[in-house]
């Protein structure tokens, strides 16, 4: 299927020839900071975790949310998810793949990443993280290709990957409850030792993923001859609606634990994130867009009326796209250092290669899924596929 | 000749593992059985070496009175262990400080009116060597561990850089070699500024801190620190009650930072009670 990939119109190529330019642009910043050092980076002593980081947790968020697609079409018989269920497992993969390369980025020495699987640590949060994304990838490009495949051919998928599918439900709960758990175990973090933690990161999953696989959908409207459809749309538009409550209720609940009870570790990340603290205050302005954002996009979504209208629901996803990403791809790992383990403050603000670098990441993340798209689309407009 | 596949490959791993390198393989397989039997490791410890069951520390800054009696203790470790000065905070690599009372127990001096000379007098801080370490619970590859005579040990040839430990640590013990610790600034200037060949360098990108001078004390020596602090920094083994550190810590009050974390830190700091 993937020779589908290689034929494409002008506008194709082009768009991939500009990917793969970013990419080279940040292939070059990259070896400049193998050779440099993450000194290059604006990460600290007191900071050294930072955009790299933030992004890998983020990007998990984006591949677990393929399960919004997949229970309901999967485990409930929703068949109107039938067309676009594919869309949302061949964003994790391309989601996951960005996972890893975030972590490869940020290790000071990359070149010795076996060494997780060579001396496997079952007490380390992040051997379990490698293990989970690892199978989870493995998982959607499997059961992706397969049911591809099969509609393809108009034939129904194999029944070997039906276990695989109901597999990946919990599988995917998993790969962001285990991400949080590489936060809130850490004893002196006040910020991050919540209990609260996955449950947050699996709300904010569950809006922002979907909320990126809508616009996602209106794109392959506009440029294909594919249409996923309206109500699949307005389907996902809800789970939407109801993740992003979930999530700010929560985030409501951080506030009021920290500013309740009146402990001054617990308050202080919050108040630097939010309003400065001792007169710094880097990331005010940011985490003020973000809340900004956060209820606009649930003002545009809570009521029907406005919903229903295409592309009312576009700014509403976006709004909320970029609130969940400043949020939880920023703001919630700066939040976990600042202030440091000695009460002080040093601030972080990403540089200019890291940034290029992390574009460079997301670039190689979207040229993935224009590939694994360019051959679902085809398939679809073959008029392969049978409910 | 006698062996079998299986043994030339054990043999072989030993060798490289002391570093002892193809020739003698070759030898040991050339020459006569004795000569494979020469060659299995056997360790010894140097009857010079100091052992205990739970080292720690008892330190009384009381005795260190000017800035120079801090630096003493700083440098007496820096300089052995090779660490850089990068010249600026962000990429600073530290395995010893001095830092203010407040900062050091940060939970404890929510207090608008304690004692201004308390609050404002220096501490000296290094890696609390903690009996339940939160560093060596999320370390995806055991390149920190704990060795059983207490000491929090870091491989600096197997840490991928990972900085989980660095998160993990509540005491900001542990730094990350931003930038290559064996390069040179822009003038020309070596990071590391005079070598010490005794002790390895690092390299670049990978995380390292205070390793209780095991090197030291394989050879009967006291810690670097303790042995510069003129008496103010009390070094021993915390489960033999007869020990030096214990008399100090049950002759004073001491305190230990934020032991409400629960990772019991080694380093007792001295509050008050007989000078």
């Amino acid at each position: 299927m993937l020779e589908k990939a290689l034929i494409g119109s002008k506008r194709y190529w082009l768009w991939i020839g500009a990917l793969l330019a970013v990419i080279g642009i940040a292939f070059i910043q990259y070896l400049h900071q193998f050779s440099y050092g993450l000194g290059i980076t604006g990460l600290s002593r007191d900071v050294s975790w930072g955009l790299y980081i933030g992004q890998f947790t983020f990007l998990v968020g984006v591949a677990a949310s393929a399960v919004m697609l997949v229970i309901p079409y999967y485990l409930h018989d929703f068949k109107k998810f039938g067309k676009i269920v594919i869309l949302g497992e061949f964003l994790a993969v391309s989601a996951v793949t960005m996972c890893v390369l975030f972590i490869f980025v940020d290790m000071g020495q990359p070149m010795r990443i076996m060494n997780v699987v060579l001396h496997p640590t079952p007490n380390s949060i992040m051997f379990w993280d490698f293990i989970v994304l690892t199978g989870y990838l493995v998982l959607n490009i499997v059961i992706g290709w397969t049911t591809l495949g099969a509609d393809r051919k108009g034939v129904h998928p194999p029944q070997w990957v039906k276990p695989l599918i109901y597999l990946s439900v919990p599988w995917a709960v998993s790969i962001h409850t285990v991400t949080a758990f590489l936060y809130a175990g850490i004893p002196g973090r006040h910020f991050w030792l919540t209990a609260i933690m996955a449950a947050r990161f699996l709300a904010s999953a569950f809006a922002g993923g979907p909320a990126l696989l809508i616009i996602l959908s209106l794109l392959v409207r506009k440029l294909t001859k594919f249409d996923p459809g309206y109500e699949p749309i307005q389907a996902l538009g809800k789970i939407v609606t109801y993740a992003m409550f979930a999530n700010v209720f929560f985030l409501g609940l951080e506030f009021f634990t920290a500013f309740y009870s009146n402990i001054p570790g617990h308050m202080a990340p919050i108040e630097y994130l939010y309003t400065g603290f001792e007169g710094h205050g880097k990331l005010v302005s940011i985490m003020w867009t973000s809340s900004i954002l956060a209820v606009l996009s649930l003002t545009l979504l809570v009521f029907p009326a406005l919903r229903r209208n295409e592309n009312i629901l576009a700014v509403a996803c976006v709004s909320m796209f970029v609130s969940l990403w400043i949020d939880k791809g920023f703001g919630l790992i700066v939040g976990g250092f600042v202030p440091n383990m000695f009460e002080g403050v040093t601030e972080y603000w990403p540089t200019v290669p890291e940034t290029m670098i992390t574009i460079g990441v997301w670039a190689i993340g979207f040229l993935v899924l224009t590939v694994l798209y360019k051959v679902a689309v085809a398939v679809r407009e073959e008029g392969g596929y049978h409910d | 000749m006698s062996i079998n596949r299986r043994q030339f490959l054990r043999l072989a791993g030993v060798s490289t593992v002391l570093g002892v390198g193809g020739a003698s393989v070759l030898s040991a397989l050339t020459g006569k059985g004795e000569a494979v039997s020469q060659t299995t490791p056997h360790f010894t410890t140097d009857p010079r070496a100091i052992t205990g069951k739970r080292w720690g520390f008892a330190i009384d800054v009381r005795k260190l009175k000017t800035d120079e009696d801090y630096q003493k203790c700083i440098s007496a470790c820096h300089d052995i262990h090779n660490v850089p000065d990068f010249g600026n905070p962000k990429d600073s690599v530290k395995w010893i400080w001095k830092d203010t009372y407040e900062h050091t127990f940060p939970t404890v001096t929510e207090d608008e009116i304690m004692n201004k000379e308390l609050k404002e007098k220096p501490f000296i801080l290094f890696c609390n060597h903690c009996a339940q370490p939160a560093c060596v619970r999320v370390c995806p590859t055991k390149a920190t561990y704990k060795r059983k005579d207490g000491i929090v040990m870091q491989d600096m040839h197997r840490c991928i850089g990972c900085r989980f430990c660095m998160a993990a640590c509540p005491f900001g013990a542990r730094s990350f070699n931003y930038r290559d610790p064996r390069g040179k600034d822009a003038n020309g200037r070596p990071f590391i500024r005079k070598e010490n060949k005794e002790f390895p360098t690092r390299m670049i990108g990978v995380v390292e801190k205070c390793t209780l001078c095991y090197e030291r004390l394989a050879v009967g020596l006291l810690p670097a620190c303790a042995e510069a602090s003129n008496g103010a920094i009390v070094f021993g083994d915390l489960e033999d009650p007869n020990s030096e550190v214990r008399k100090v810590i049950d002759a004073n009050y001491t305190i230990r930072r934020k032991p409400e974390l629960g990772t019991q830190p080694s380093l007792y700091y001295v509050i008050g009670g007989r000078e």
